[in-house]
C-alpha cells in the first residue's frame, strides 16, 4: 500500500490535491526546535481530525556540538484520512535544516520524496561539521529527489527585520518558519499553533510577536508559489465514533497509574529517580498531587523502589519507574518485595542496552530480565504496553493485579510509545471497573499474616491496625511470618509463590486472533511492535497471503489458550526488538510449536516492508509443507 | 479506637514472642531492653510503632520488638522507611542499623534521610566490625584494623558518624553506649522528643569479633577520664573528680581547667562545634564525646510532601479522573 506521493503539476491553476496519507520528518540540530515543531504538526493534525503516529528520534545528548551528525534530532509523523498504526516506513518528505541533518535522514526517504533543505546552513564550515566532503545538494546525493531549496536563515530575517530581538533569537525562530511553510503544504490551519505561542510565551511579546510572524512567513512564502507547484490536503480521518484526544505513551501510563490508585481505593506513591526515557513518568505525576498522588524523587534507583515497598508496607500504593539500567539496580528489592509479598508497580521503559546502551533509543531487551531476572527463585507478573493508546488501561491492570495478588508487577513500556502520540479514543470512565482493597483489620481465630485466599494472596495488613502488629522481611518466612529455615516450609513456599503468579493468568483474556482462526504462519508480537506487525498483517492478508496475527499484553504469566491456537498454524513468526527472547520464552513455556524468531536491534522500529518481506520468506519455506 | 482509659503497657508487652538471638554478651541485649523501656516509659502505641531495619546483627531487632516491624535489606533501611512514613506520618518510624549496614552499603541513602529530615530515629549500633559475616573490618574500624580481610590492616581511613551527619544537615546527632543503660535512656528520650531525624550512635560490644573495643574509651572502669558527657547549656567537664574541661580555640578543642571549660551548644547556627567536638576520637589524648552532639530544628520531610498535596487539593480542588482523561484538547468524531 504505498501512499500516494506528490507530483509535479503545471503552472497556473494552485491545484490542492487529495492525499490519503503522508508521512513528514523534520530533522535538525537538537537546538533547531525539531520535537517542537515535530509535536505542532502532530497536534494541528489531531485537532484537523486526522488519524496519526508519532516517532520522535532524538540524541541522547542535550546539545551535541552543533551542526554535527550525532547532534541531529529528529520527529517523524504519519499523518492520514485512514486508519493508520505506524509512523510509517519511509517519509514522504524530509525537511533538512542542515547538511547533517540531510546525510542522516536522506537514506530513509522515499524514492521520488520531497526534500527540503534549508540552503543558508550549507556553507563550506556547515558541510566541515557535517564531515561532507562535497556539499551534497551538488554531488548527486540527492538525484531522484525533488529539491525545494529555501534560505530559511535569510527569510527569516527578512521577515524579522523588525523585531527588537538580537539575530541570534531571530534565528531560533527558523522552525517555525519551516512548520508555516509545511503548514500551506498541506492545508494546516495557522491558529492552533498561534494560539500555543501565546500561552506558551506569556508575557514575552516580543517571542510571541517573532514566532507568529515567522510562522505566517513560512505560509505565505507556500502561498504567494515561490516554492511549490501544488498544495495538498489531508482529509479528515474516518475515525472510530467517539471522543478523542491526542497522547504520548508516559502521559497515558501516568494517568493509568492514577486511575489504578483510584480504582484501588488507596494513595498512589510513586517513587523514582531520574532516567530516560521514563524521567516524564515522574513528571506528569508530581503534576497530579491534587489527586491525591505522592511523588518522590528519590536519591536513586535503589531508594526510589524501596521507599514504594515502604508506602506498600504501609498501606499506599508504592509504585516506581525507571528504564533498564534502573530495573538491573533494582533487581534486590523486587526480591524483597517479592518475599514480603507487598503490592508494587514497576515500571520499565525500555531502552536499547545493554549497559548504558542507547538511552534514546527503543528496544524490547529487557522481557527476559524482568520474568527471571532475579536473585532466587522470584516470580512475578510482567504487563506489555503495545502503544500509547493501551498504556491507560494496561497501568490499571498492574494495580489491580497487584493489590489482588499482593504481588510487584512489571509493566514494560518502551522508547517508541513513552515519546510516540497519537489518538486515544477515551474510554467511558463509568465503565472502570473498581477493584477496592480490603485491608485485614481484625484476626480471626486461623489468621496468619501469610495465610492465602483462593487466589493465593496474603491478607494485607497496614500498620496503625491495633492487635495486628506482626514483622516481615526478606528472610524466608513461615505462614505465620517468623523468620523459618525449615527446609520443608521453603519448598512450600517457593511453591505457593509460583502458584500464586501463574494464578494471574485466571484474570486475563486469552489474545484475539486477527484473521483466520488457523493457517500457515501467525505473527505474534508484544509490546511496541503493534502497529508495524498489524500493518504488514494486514498488508500480507490483501495479498492473499495465510497470514494471521495475535499480540500479547501480558507476557507472564503468558495467558491461557496459546498452546491451543499455535498448534492451528504451521509456524509462529516472532518479530521482535531484541535477541529472540520471546522466542526463548515460548519454546521452553509451551514447547510444541515451530517458532521462527526474527530480531532487529537497531535503535529503530521495524519497518512494515522489513516484516511484509519476513512473512513472505516464511511462507516460501513453510506453506504447503 | 475507644476513649476508655487503657491499661499502661509494660516493657514486657513491647517484647515479642520471638527468641532473640544475638550471641551471649552481645551489646545489643542492653539496646534492646533499653528501647523495650522506652517505648512502655513514653507511652508508644505498638499499632502506631514501625521498627526498620536492614541488614546485619543489629537488623534483627525488628522480630524482637511486639510492634510492627520490617526487616529489609541491606543498607536500604533508610529509603523504606522514607515511604513508609511519607504514606502514614502518623507512624512512629524507628531506623535500627549497624555501621557496616548505614555507612557502608547505606551510605547513600543515610546521607539523604538526614538532608530531608524525615521524622524518624535512627539508631545505629557502632561496634566498628562486620558481625553477621564473622568479622571484616568495617567503614568505622581504626586504619590499621587486623581482622581476616585485612591480615595486614586495614589502610583506609574511618568515618566519624557524627561527622557525616552534620555533613548531611542532620537536625539531631547524639551518642550513647550500650553499657550506660540511664544514659541510653536519656538519650532515646531526647531523640524521640526531636521533630525531625534523630540519629543515634549506640557504641556497642561485639563480645565475638571485636571484643571491648572501647575498653580504653568508653568502658565503665576508665570512662570519667576517658569519656566527656556533653549536655546542652553546660560546661564541657568530664574526669572522675570533675576537674578536667575542653574549650574552643580557633578550629581546635582544647583541654583546660574545668573552671574554664566551655558551656556546650548543640543548636549554634554553624555545625562546626560538632564537628570539632566529634572529631576528638581521633586523638588518644582527647576524651571520646557522648551526648547530644546537634539538635536543632528544620522543616520536616513528609509534613511537607503531604501539605503539597493538600495545597494542590485547595488550590485545584480534589481531582477526579475525567479532569486528566478527559484533559487539553479533545474532540469529537460522530
Amino acid at each position: 500500500m504505498t501512499p500516494p506521493t506528490a507530483q509535479d503539476t503545471s503552472a497556473g491553476e494552485l491545484p490542492l490535491q487529495q492525499l490519503d496519507r503522508v508521512v513528514l520528518r523534520f530533522a535538525g540540530d537538537s537546538g533547531d526546535g525539531m520535537q517542537v515543531t515535530g509535536n505542532q504538526f502532530t497536534r494541528t493534525s489531531a485537532l484537523f481530525g486526522n488519524d496519526l503516529a508519532t516517532l520522535p528520534d532524538f540524541p541522547a545528548e542535550i546539545r551535541a556540538p552543533v551542526g554535527t551528525r550525532p547532534g541531529v534530532s529528529g520527529f517523524q509523523l504519519q499523518f492520514s484520512s485512514s486508519d493508520i498504526h505506524t509512523p510509517g516506513d519511509q517519509p514522504d518528505v524530509l525537511v533538512a535544516m542542515n547538511p547533517a541533518a540531510l546525510m542522516v535522514n536522506i537514506d530513509t526517504l522515499k524514492k521520488g520524496g520531497i526534500v527540503i533543505v534549508n540552503t543558508d546552513a550549507f556553507k563550506a564550515t556547515d558541510l566541515k561539521k557535517a564531515k561532507c566532503d562535497t556539499n551534497p545538494l551538488e554531488d548527486g546525493t540527492l538525484d531522484g529527489f525533488r529539491v525545494i531549496e529555501v534560505g530559511i536563515n535569510s527569510r527569516v530575517s527578512e521577515a524579522l527585520a523588525d523585531s527588537p530581538l538580537s539575530n541570534k533569537d531571530k534565528q531560533r525562530c527558523k522552525n517555525f518558519y519551516t512548520l508555516g511553510l509545511m503548514y500551506w503544504v498541506y492545508s494546516r490551519p495557522l491558529e492552533p499553533t498561534l494560539e500555543w505561542l501565546e500561552e506558551k510565551f506569556k508575557g514575552k511579546d516580543d517571542l510571541i510577536a517573532a514566532n507568529q510572524t515567522a510562522l505566517k512567513a513560512g505560509y505565505n512564502a507556500g502561498d504567494i508559489r515561490e516554492l511549490f507547484q501544488g498544495q495538498y490536503e489531508v482529509p479528515k480521518a474516518t475515525l472510530q465514533p467517539g471522543t478523542y484526544r491526542n497522547v504520548m505513551g508516559n502521559q497515558a501510563l501516568a494517568i493509568g497509574l492514577v486511575a489504578g490508585a483510584k480504582l484501588a481505593g488507596i494513595k498512589p506513591v510513586y517513587c523514582s529517580y531520574p532516567i530516560t526515557p521514563a524521567s516524564s513518568v515522574l513528571e506528569f505525576l508530581a503534576g497530579y498531587k491534587n489527586h491525591g498522588v505522592v511523588t518522590i524523587q528519590s536519591e536513586d534507583e535503589i531508594a526510589a523502589i524501596c521507599s514504594a515497598i515502604g508506602a506498600s508496607f504501609a498501606g499506599s500504593l508504592g509504585m516506581t519507574g525507571t528504564s533498564g539500567p534502573g530495573m538491573a539496580l533494582k533487581g534486590e528489592a523486587m526480591g524483597l518485595a517479592i518475599s514480603t509479598e507487598l503490592p508494587l508497580v514497576i515500571v520499565d521503559v525500555q531502552r536499547a542496552g545493554p549497559s548504558t546502551g542507547m538511552p534514546t533509543k527503543v528496544e524490547q531487551s529487557d522481557l527476559l530480565s524482568s520474568i527471571f531476572g532475579r536473585n532466587g527463585d522470584a516470580p512475578m507478573p510482567v504487563i506489555a504496553i503495545s502503544k500509547p493508546s493501551d498504556a491507560f488501561e494496561l497501568s490499571i491492570d498492574a494495580c489491580r493485579i497487584a493489590v489482588q495478588y499482593m504481588t510487584p508487577v512489571i509493566l514494560l513500556s518502551d522508547n517508541f510509545i513513552a515519546n510516540g502520540a497519537e489518538p486515544w479514543a477515551l474510554p467511558d470512565l463509568d465503565t472502570l471497573k473498581p477493584f477496592p482493597v480490603r485491608f485485614t483489620e481484625e484476626k480471626t481465630e486461623d489468621f496468619q499474616s501469610f495465610g492465602r485466599d483462593e487466589k493465593l494472596a496474603r491478607p494485607w495488613v497496614k500498620p496503625g491496625t491495633p492487635g495486628m502488629e506482626f514483622r516481615i522481611g526478606g528472610l524466608e518466612k513461615a505462614p505465620s511470618s517468623n523468620i523459618s529455615y525449615d527446609p520443608d516450609n521453603h519448598q512450600a513456599m517457593t511453591d505457593m509463590r509460583h502458584q500464586k503468579v501463574r494464578n494471574v493468568a485466571d484474570s486475563i483474556p486469552t489474545p484475539e486472533v486477527h484473521g483466520a482462526e488457523s493457517g500457515d504462519v501467525l505473527v505474534l508480537g508484544w509490546g511496541s511492535t503493534v502497529g508495524i506487525l498489524r500493518q504488514a498483517v494486514e498488508n500480507a492478508q490483501a495479498k492473499g497471503q495465510s497470514v494471521s496475527r495475535i499480540h500479547l499484553t501480558h507476557v507472564w504469566p503468558l495467558p491461557h489458550g496459546l498452546d491451543e491456537i499455535f498448534a492451528r498454524f504451521k509456524v509462529v513468526l516472532i518479530p521482535e526488538m531484541n535477541v529472540a527472547q520471546m522466542t526463548s520464552l515460548l519454546r521452553g513455556e509451551l514447547p510444541d510449536h515451530n517458532y521462527i524468531p526474527f530480531n532487529k536491534v537497531t535503535g529503530q522500529p521495524f519497518l512494515v516492508t522489513e516484516i511484509e518481506a519476513e512473512i513472505k520468506r516464511v511462507l516460501d519455506e513453510h506453506a504447503g509443507a | 479506637m475507644t476513649d476508655i482509659a487503657q491499661p499502661a503497657l509494660t516493657k514486657k508487652d513491647f517484647a515479642s514472642d520471638q527468641e532473640v538471638r544475638w550471641c551471649p554478651g552481645c551489646g545489643d541485649y542492653a539496646i534492646l531492653n533499653a528501647l523495650q523501656k522506652h517505648m512502655a516509659e513514653s507511652g508508644a502505641d505498638p499499632a502506631k510503632t514501625v521498627f526498620v531495619s536492614g541488614i546485619g546483627c543489629s537488623s534483627r531487632f525488628p522480630y524482637y520488638m511486639n510492634t510492627y516491624g520490617f526487616h529489609t535489606i541491606h543498607g536500604r533501611a533508610p529509603a523504606v522507611a522514607t515511604g513508609v512514613k511519607v504514606a502514614n506520618p502518623d507512624l512512629d518510624v524507628w531506623i535500627v542499623t549497624g555501621d557496616g549496614d548505614s555507612l557502608s552499603i547505606g551510605g547513600n541513602h543515610l546521607a539523604h534521610i538526614l538532608r530531608r529530615n524525615l521524622d524518624v530515629n535512627i539508631l545505629m549500633f557502632n561496634n566498628e566490625i562486620y558481625g553477621l559475616t564473622k568479622g571484616q573490618y568495617s567503614p568505622t574500624s581504626p586504619v590499621g584494623t587486623k581482622k581476616k580481610s585485612t591480615p595486614m590492616g586495614s589502610i583506609d581511613r574511618p568515618f566519624e558518624p557524627a561527622q557525616f551527619a552534620v555533613g548531611s544537615q542532620a537536625t539531631f546527632v547524639a551518642r550513647t553506649i550500650d553499657q550506660d543503660m540511664k544514659h541510653m535512656s536519656k538519650i532515646l528520650k531526647a531523640a524521640a522528643a526531636h521533630r525531625g531525624t534523630s540519629f543515634i550512635e549506640i557504641l556497642q560490644n561485639c563480645v565475638i569479633f571485636n571484643k571491648d573495643f572501647y575498653a580504653t574509651t568508653v568502658e565503665k572502669k576508665v570512662r570519667p577520664d576517658r569519656t566527656v558527657d556533653l549536655v546542652a547549656g553546660e560546661p564541657m567537664i568530664y574526669g572522675a573528680d570533675r576537674d578536667k574541661g575542653l574549650r574552643f580555640n580557633g578550629f581546635t578543642v582544647e583541654r583546660c581547667s574545668a573552671e574554664e571549660a566551655d558551656v556546650w551548644r548543640p543548636d549554634t547556627p554553624s555545625h562546626a562545634p560538632t564537628v570539632l567536638i566529634a572529631g576528638m576520637r581521633d586523638d588518644p589524648e582527647m576524651p571520646v564525646p557522648v551526648g547530644v552532639l546537634r539538635a536543632v530544628e528544620a522543616p520536616v520531610y513528609e509534613v511537607g510532601v503531604n501539605a503539597q498535596v493538600e495545597d494542590a487539593i485547595a488550590t485545584k480542588g480534589a481531582g477526579e479522573l475525567k479532569d486528566l482523561v478527559y484533559d487539553g484538547e479533545i474532540w469529537t468524531v460522530d
